[in-house]
């Protein structure tokens, strides 16, 4: 754990507003990550992994017609 | 260059980061999820663009934000439920006290200037060096530093300065604050 006062009388500028402290400059930074890494912790959800899995390969398209120039998917369904 | 496999593995990597991204510009759960996905769309649809070897997440999350700025200019502030449709997307409420705070800091955080709030994002969560950054922003890095600088000053008065007493019974906190001696 950090020595957040010695760094605080170090940082202050003391008597001015405008001199950031580190106490507040680190709990400021604190709530940025924590607003910031709730939404990064829900991870991906379905509706992008699908997005994605759908549109990854232009030629799998059904629209397009590949010619049965390969097997894939032939006969399926 | 064409999208590969591991190339989709790192794009579908950077959705959550897109995500946080996203909300914490727009403060709206929902319009974030959309700013993603169009995103997406557009990356994909723009693959050819991409560099081998560049920074990907640079790359998506400047796409993110040149659709975030088009679409803000055209709707302005139309949305100002910011807090209650951000609280909506939290998996896990924050406790009562630490969910007041996290409204008024999030709160804070929509009074930043656009540009200040970007800039802190991206470097103070988002993790990107000042560099990226300024990629990013499509500005100098002495811009992004400079604006990052006076996000952190602003929040820190919305937060902090005037309410000192609120801050808690920090001692040298106080002290700081408010040495006039």
């Amino acid at each position: 754990m950090k020595d957040v006062k010695s760094q605080a009388s170090k940082n202050a500028a003391p008597g001015k507003q405008g001199g950031l402290n580190a106490e507040i400059q680190s709990r400021i930074g604190h709530q940025l990550r924590a607003m910031y890494d709730d939404v990064v912790r829900q991870g991906v959800p379905d509706r992008f992994a699908e997005l994605i899995r759908k549109l990854d390969t232009p030629g799998d398209s059904p629209q397009v017609n590949t010619g049965g120039s390969s097997d894939q998917d032939n006969g399926r369904e | 260059m064409p999208l590969t496999d591991s190339l989709r593995d790192d794009i579908l990597a950077s959705v959550p980061s897109l995500r946080a991204f996203a909300i914490s510009l727009s403060g709206n759960g929902d319009r974030a999820d959309d700013l993603v996905q169009e995103t997406l769309l557009r990356a994909l649809a723009n693959i050819d663009s991409f560099q081998p070897g560049s920074n990907l997440p640079a790359w998506l999350f400047t796409i993110l934000r040149n659709l975030f700025r088009s679409d803000y200019r055209k709707r302005r502030r139309e949305v100002e439920d910011a807090d209650g449709n951000y609280a909506k997307t939290l998996k896990t409420q924050p406790a009562q006290g630490a969910h007041l705070e996290f409204e008024e800091f999030r709160a804070a955080l929509d009074k930043l200037p656009q540009d200040q709030r970007e800039a802190l994002i991206l470097v103070g969560a988002s993790g990107f060096s000042y560099e990226d950054a300024a990629n990013i922003c499509g500005c100098a890095v002495g811009t992004i530093k400079s604006r990052v600088n006076r996000a952190r000053s602003k929040l820190a008065a919305l937060l902090y300065v005037d309410g000192a007493e609120d801050f808690g019974p920090d001692e040298t906190v106080r002290a700081v604050i408010g040495s006039n001696r």
